[in-house]
């Protein structure tokens, strides 16, 4: 059987198609969820995609955090659900207290869409269990508002704790300790600002989200064996 | 009573702010030598229906804690005055 995928969409979301495209080509079973659905339909893993949900107003994600479905969406992730978000998903999860940190305007203040190399930090993430610490991967950027901040305190701890997952080789954006993805304590939540959705294929440039969607199937396919297993367990006592 | 709410939210301090920076160098280039530390932030206005000013004010403080601000790089003064 193969693994559910939720992708939600909200109003100004635009990279869903995409996201689901790149997951139906790995064998997965993805669906689009719509934001005002309370409702995950069994997903065994979530993706928030890119775009500009409700128009990135008062600040990016920020209205998007209060949409219905995300409180299935922090439930999901309090349980341990692997849920990745994706540019503006990544906003919307720091938005939500899900992840740490902020995302600010570029330090150039120019909106970039390039590609961007980019080391992979930790490879025990969802995103990154495919690849090895120190590979350098290359994906396209497509931002205004990608400049990660946190304060002293919080970076220290999530470099401690190896919830950095993904650094620019070259700092496009401004980023605080150059990162481009990161996960909570769990691991289980990540969120990127470089698009894996759109390297799926050299005749775009690169491949390299190729590995990372098959990761966050695997992570998918553990977490639904372990919410089978548990289940199971429960209605065995 | 009906209330006139001004908040101003503004990035913490010791955060980058590159808007800020950018304005400052046009400043200078313009001849205002003078002008240092320009921070940019943003001033959202309402009306608002409370029983009294505290507990517009409390109101207030609760938006802007759960979706006017953001904790992470941003700090708030609310001004809350009786509208005429």
């Amino acid at each position: 059987m193969s693994v559910r995928v939720g992708v939600i969409s909200f109003p100004g979301s635009n990279c869903e198609h995409d996201v689901l495209e790149g997951l139906s080509s790995l064998g997965a079973d993805a669906e689009i969820i719509w934001h005002a659905d309370r409702s995950l339909k069994g997903a065994d893993a979530v993706i928030i995609p890119g775009g500009f949900a409700h128009g990135d107003y008062l600040r990016c994600g920020a209205i998007a955090r209060f949409s219905p479905i995300m409180e299935s969406v922090t439930q999901f992730a309090m349980a341990g659900g692997p849920v990745l978000g994706i540019c503006n998903g990544f906003q919307v999860l720091t938005e939500a207290g899900l992840l740490p940190g902020a995302l600010m305007r570029n330090s150039g203040l120019r909106f970039l869409c390039e590609n961007a190399t980019l080391e992979v930090v930790n490879d025990s993430s969802i995103l990154t269990s495919m690849n090895q610490a120190g590979d350098q991967i290359r994906l396209p950027i497509n931002h205004g508002e990608g400049n990660y901040t946190c304060d002293a305190e919080t970076l220290a701890r999530i470099e401690d704790q190896g919830q950095v997952v993904l650094r620019y080789m070259d700092n496009p954006n401004g980023s605080v300790a150059r990162i481009a993805g990161v996960s909570n304590e769990m691991g289980n939540v990540v969120g990127l600002m470089p698009h894996p959705e759109r390297a799926f294929d050299l005749l775009f440039g690169s491949a390299d989200g190729r590995s990372l969607f098959a990761s966050v199937l695997g992570a998918a396919e553990h977490f639904s064996v372990s919410k089978r297993d548990s289940a199971d367990s429960v209605g065995r006592s | 009573m009906n209330f006139a709410v001004t908040i101003d939210v503004r990035g913490v301090e010791g955060i980058a702010d590159p808007e800020g920076r950018t304005i400052e160098r046009a400043l200078g280039s313009l001849g205002f030598s003078g002008a240092s530390t320009v921070r940019v932030g943003k001033v959202i206005t309402f009306d608002l229906e409370a029983d009294d000013r505290s507990s517009a004010e409390s109101t207030v403080r609760e938006m802007c804690d759960r979706l006017l601000a953001n904790p992470v790089i941003e700090r708030y003064e609310i001004t809350v005055s009786t509208s005429s």
